[in-house]
């Protein structure tokens, strides 16, 4: 989707600003956001492509004034409720008065806590051999999904070329709605700064994006 | 229940965000979804597992030893797991090398991506607005911010983790540290080295 979240190339947010001696967190809310995230995901509630598109749906001005965690909380209970693990009668009455509905992965406990600190895979068996190579010159497709996708917009109608090959991947745009992994190959794909931007852009910049191969038509 | 011993507040009003985010662990925890303590441990890895220190042995192993190195270039997970001592890293970390003619900084445009096994949760700045909108269209401005300066015709190479590929810089190993040993060398190694928004410390120069 257009969304917010698809900043690369704006103008206008101003300086980075970098915090000295930044604490890990800015609050104890924020601990138990990520905590909570991270449970109901392990415990099988949504995939990490789902969680996304729930941040990203988030209003436009909601989601630029908020801080991370905040983007974070209100895009799990919003996907918790559309995915039925809760109601808006829980929420109101800060209880539990709705009955539960059963986790793929059972409850989140203790024994689950490892589990969560382990990057999870990606990469699935190939259904077709990859359409390019490495060198190959490719253009990003000009498409615009109304749903998730991780083709972002600064690239789109622009060539570049394939600089690595990653295998193949779950596909975010399926899994994000629910379609099933779909799995596709994944490539690094890098672009000129002054393809991207334009004769104003700075010829020493190149900028990579790993593109799966249907955001990828050849040259 | 929520974890009323974690809530020491100095002051009587919690925030609107706050109130909401105990009601739904509340919740969560009332439907037998999550155990409050499984949480609990979940903060403390993340409070002691992860970080920069991870990140900082692979590299000065890296400037040491080279067939460890060309490894770590080759296929960076594959090498690191060779490393009994570093954290745990996913399947599809990329470590890109920065060179004379080459700087290498990492972004994610789309949301917060991050190698934190390597190198902890990212700092607010790495998920705020200002560095994922302008690291790709104008690097070394945002390397300004950093107050970094690179020479005029470097090649900047932005990686925008677009995927579940994760990126870490290897940056160039600090003159004058000839004959340094790896525990040594790692003292150098900085996050925003390894993000590529920095540079490791110079030897001598206060940490």
């Amino acid at each position: 989707m257009n969304g917010v979240h698809d900043m690369g190339g704006m103008d206008g947010f101003g300086k980075v600003e970098p915090e000295p001696n930044e604490p890990m967190f800015h609050a104890h809310w924020e601990e138990r956001v990520l905590a909570m995230v991270r449970a109901m995901g392990a415990a099988g509630a949504y995939n990490i492509d789902t969680s996304r598109f729930y941040r990203e749906t988030l209003p436009p001005d909601v989601y630029l004034s908020s801080s991370y965690y905040r983007k974070w909380f209100l895009g799990l209970e919003e996907m918790l409720i559309a995915k039925g693990y809760l109601t808006r009668e829980d929420v109101a009455a800060g209880h539990a008065v709705r009955p539960a509905k059963a986790l793929k992965h059972g409850k989140f406990d203790l024994a689950n806590v490892e589990r969560v600190m382990v990057r999870g895979k990606f990469d699935r068996p190939a259904p077709a051999p990859p359409r390019f190579k490495i060198g190959d010159r490719v253009r990003a497709k000009n498409i615009h999904p109304a749903t998730h996708t991780r083709l972002p917009r600064y690239v789109r109608g622009h060539v570049g070329v394939v600089e690595l090959n990653h295998g193949c991947h779950v596909f975010p745009d399926s899994a994000a709605i629910e379609r099933g992994e779909n799995p596709q190959w994944l490539y690094t794909v890098v672009f000129e700064g002054r393809e991207l931007w334009g004769p104003d852009g700075d010829p020493t910049t190149k900028v990579s994006i790993d593109a799966f191969e249907p955001y990828l038509d050849p040259v | 229940m929520s974890h009323d011993h974690h809530h020491d507040h100095d002051h009587s009003e919690l925030s609107e965000t706050e109130l909401r985010v105990r009601a739904l662990e509340t919740i969560l925890t009332e439907k037998g979804y999550v155990e409050p303590a499984a949480l609990d441990a979940i903060i403390q890895a993340y409070e002691t597992k992860i970080g920069p220190h991870n990140g900082a042995r692979v590299v000065a192993k890296a400037w040491t030893d080279p067939a460890f190195k060309k490894a770590l270039l080759e296929d960076g997970s594959k090498a690191i797991g060779t490393l009994g001592h570093v954290s745990r890293v996913g399947d599809h970390l990329v470590v890109v090398e920065n060179t004379p003619q080459r700087h290498n900084m990492v972004v994610c445009t789309l949301c917060s991506c991050y190698p934190w096994e390597m190198l902890g949760l990212p700092p607010v700045w790495y998920k705020a607005a200002p560095y994922r909108s302008r690291a790709v269209k104008d690097p070394r401005g945002v390397l300004a911010d950093f107050d970094v300066t690179l020479p005029k015709d470097m090649e900047i190479r932005v990686w925008d983790s677009t995927a579940e590929t994760r990126f870490l810089v290897l940056p160039m190993r600090p003159a004058g540290t000839e004959g340094w040993s790896e525990e040594q060398l790692a003292e150098l190694v900085t996050r925003d080295s390894m993000i590529g928004t920095g540079f490791p410390r110079t030897p001598g120069a206060p940490s």
